[in-house]
């Protein structure tokens, strides 16, 4: 084989794969939207937070702002302490709400931000202090039954005046 | 040139293990000479040559080249008395993946910074040498046998050596390119003024060509001498190896026990 | 009876010597090869040439099966997914199986047919023609001058092969879902880029390419070298670079993965 087309298939070799792993990381992998490298750093304290897990979507009006980037349990408060890696395109005033929500009935949980309405922006580091945790599915069926037991309770109270 | 030998051997030992292979081997080699070593299948020749070359060390003695002693020399020291001597090998072992023209011009690009058109010029002339400069463009698998011990000489003179060791380069050729390889070998030792130590069972041949014989038998020179006094010889072992002869010193049959208790006879006698 | 139980043990005893003799033997030549890789790397046209053998020769087979890989699990995600109701999510599924396990895998475990086999074979068959040798003899190292470019070659090949195979894998899955079967497209993408993360996914998986391609050339690399000369001897170790290379890819994924993904979503 001759040298020269010899080095433009091993050019064209290296050229595809190189191409693949850009397809890969700005089609698939959508780097291109959303990278690590300008980012910043929000935490909030969170008294649930059912299934969230690391890398889970941070949105807010549906859109993703950011991930989860750790989820710790903080011993002073006895809560979930979640820090996230937010855009830096994207500013929340101080009085930002972030609640755990679940996308569908069974699908994955995020956290949602609704800004709120403070001049003042959050800076990276800051802490949210309105939170909200995640509902819980066993939580709200035993406050149901519970609820509906004491409703029948109440009943039969009436009944015996 | 000076006159001290080219390959000087002491007292050569060699054994891998416990089987010995080589016992005590003296052997001076003069420049400009083309030497024979003989010897059975299995005699240690190849050894020797191995040993020259310094890809095996000896268990004692020592083997002197260009006085120097090349078991004690350390690897880049090696490599660097290697360029100065070279080796064909039994089949040639021309690199399969390199056209006839990469082959020889191997050496001169892994160890000199020649230019392409210089190296271009030295390798034809050396192909012309002997005669394949038509064929530089083929790979090893086109060559026939003899064609391929050609090139494989080509490119062990290519940087000019001044000894080259051939391990059995008859073998398996027919009388023509024996012949041609026989003469080559001759030619190019008088005309690049190189030493050459030819390893051979090849009697008739290289008696043809070279200006001294060694056989080598059990790990010990059985005799050695200019090929004139070799066919005149009449001490056993050399009469038995120039002639071809079945039974001799060298005997048919392997050290055994006696024929009639390995068959279990005895018993039935006893 | 207690003799041949002492000759079992022996015989344990010996195995388990000889094996890690080789493993010693076969870590010293992987550093030599290191060690001398010095003459490849400033001579970058022998590397260029392992390239061709071991990178644009595997090519063909590794589109041709990502292809079929993609399609196939475009299919089969599709058929789970949609008794779900979620057949929105097969490119994620796609995507995340190719991307962390089955495109790095398979295209090692092709790449260790393909072109580890072929390493092993030349080399050995250079050993037992009496060229490396011969090499030797010229005064030019072997390892650096046959070995360390050929390993290097495979280095480089495989994360490049593997990229491909996924990136094809997913376009044969795109195939399958949305042209033949109708799924929405913006939805297929989409999801993909919402459960896809570029750090966890991505390099993750490139980093497991880079680990396979280093263990299928050492391996293959070191097969070819100490194959004994023969014919029978080329064939066994060319046998055995496939084998030990699937189950180091194997078992490697397996330590990888558990270190990668733990705790992930």
């Amino acid at each position: 084989m001759q040298r020269t087309t010899m080095d433009l298939w091993v050019g064209l070799f290296v050229m595809a794969g190189v191409g693949a792993l850009l397809v890969l990381a700005l089609k698939v992998g959508n780097l291109g939207t959303y990278s690590a490298a300008d980012s910043y750093t929000l935490t909030g304290n969170f008294e649930n937070i059912g299934g969230l897990k690391v890398r889970a979507p941070v949105k807010s009006a549906g859109v993703v702002v950011g991930r989860v980037t750790d989820i710790q349990f903080s011993t002073e408060t006895y809560d979930a302490l979640v820090i996230m890696s937010i855009d830096s395109r994207y500013q929340f005033p101080k009085d930002t709400f972030a609640s755990i929500l679940t996308s569908g009935l069974i699908g994955e949980q995020y956290i949602g931000l609704a800004a709120g309405g403070d001049d003042a922006m959050l800076k990276s580091g800051d802490k949210m202090m309105k939170t909200n945790s995640a509902l819980v599915l066993e939580e709200m069926i035993g406050r149901f039954l519970f609820n509906k037991a004491s409703e029948g309770d109440g009943n039969e109270d009436a009944q015996k005046n | 040139m000076t006159s001290e030998p080219l390959v000087e051997i002491k007292g050569l030992n060699f054994s891998y293990g416990e089987r010995s292979i080589l016992k005590g081997i003296d052997m001076t080699m003069a420049h400009g000479k083309v030497i024979a070593i003989m010897g059975g299948s299995g005699s240690g020749k190849t050894t020797l040559l191995r040993l020259i070359g310094g890809a095996v060390r000896p268990s004692s003695g020592n083997v002197k080249v260009a006085g120097k002693v090349v078991h004690e020399l350390k690897r880049d020291e090696l490599f660097l008395m290697r360029r100065k001597m070279s080796m064909l090998f039994q089949f040639g072992a021309l690199f399969t993946d390199l056209s006839v023209f990469d082959n020889v011009a191997f050496q001169m690009r892994e160890h000199t910074d020649l230019p392409e058109s210089m190296i271009r010029d030295l390798v034809l002339m050396k192909l012309h040498a002997v005669g394949l400069r038509g064929a530089h463009d083929l790979m090893p698998a086109q060559l026939s046998g003899g064609m391929a011990r050609r090139v494989a000489l080509a490119r062990s003179i290519a940087l000019d050596p001044l000894l080259i060791m051939y391990d059995e380069p008859f073998t398996g050729l027919d009388p023509i390119s024996l012949t041609v390889i026989g003469n080559l070998i001759r030619r190019l030792t008088d005309a690049l003024g190189m030493t050459s130590i030819v390893v051979t069972h090849d009697v008739q041949e290289s008696l043809k060509i070279v200006d001294q014989v060694y056989f080598i038998s059990d790990g010990v020179i059985a005799a050695h001498g200019t090929p004139d006094e070799v066919r005149g010889s009449i001490a056993p072992f050399v009469h038995q190896f120039v002639h071809g002869e079945e039974d001799g010193p060298v005997s048919f049959h392997y050290p055994a026990n006696a024929y009639a208790r390995d068959l279990k006879l005895e018993g039935s006698f006893a | 009876m207690p003799r041949r139980i002492v000759t079992g043990i022996q015989g344990i005893g010996h195995r388990v010597i000889d094996s890690v003799w080789r493993l010693g033997y076969a870590s010293r030549f992987f550093l030599l090869t290191l060690l001398k890789s010095g003459t490849s790397l400033r001579r970058f046209g022998l590397i260029i040439r392992e390239l061709y053998f071991t990178g644009v020769l595997s090519l063909i087979i590794i589109i041709v099966s990502g292809l079929f890989v993609g399609m196939v699990l475009g299919l089969q995600g599709y058929e789970t997914l949609q008794r779900y109701g979620a057949e929105s999510a097969v490119g994620t599924m796609v995507a995340l199986s190719l991307l962390r396990e089955l495109g790095p895998v398979v295209a090692a475990l092709l790449f260790a047919s393909r072109a580890g086999s072929a390493i092993t074979a030349e080399i050995g068959l250079m050993k037992a023609t009496e060229q490396l040798a011969a090499m030797e003899m010229m005064a030019v190292d072997p390892i650096a001058r046959v070995v360390a470019p050929r390993f290097w070659a495979g280095v480089i090949s495989m994360p490049l092969l593997a990229a491909l195979f996924s990136a094809i894998g997913i376009f044969g899955g795109y195939l399958v879902a949305v042209i033949l079967i109708g799924v929405d497209e913006g939805s297929f993408w989409s999801q993909m880029q919402g459960a896809v993360d570029f750090r966890y996914d991505i390099v993750n998986g490139v980093i497991k390419t880079f680990v396979f391609g280093i263990a299928i050339t050492a391996i293959a690399v070191f097969e070819g070298y100490d194959a004994s000369p023969t014919a029978e001897g080329v064939s066994g170790a060319t046998t055995r670079t496939v084998v030990t290379s699937a189950l180091a890819i194997l078992g490697l994924d397996f330590i990888l993965t558990s270190f990668m993904f733990r705790g992930m979503g």
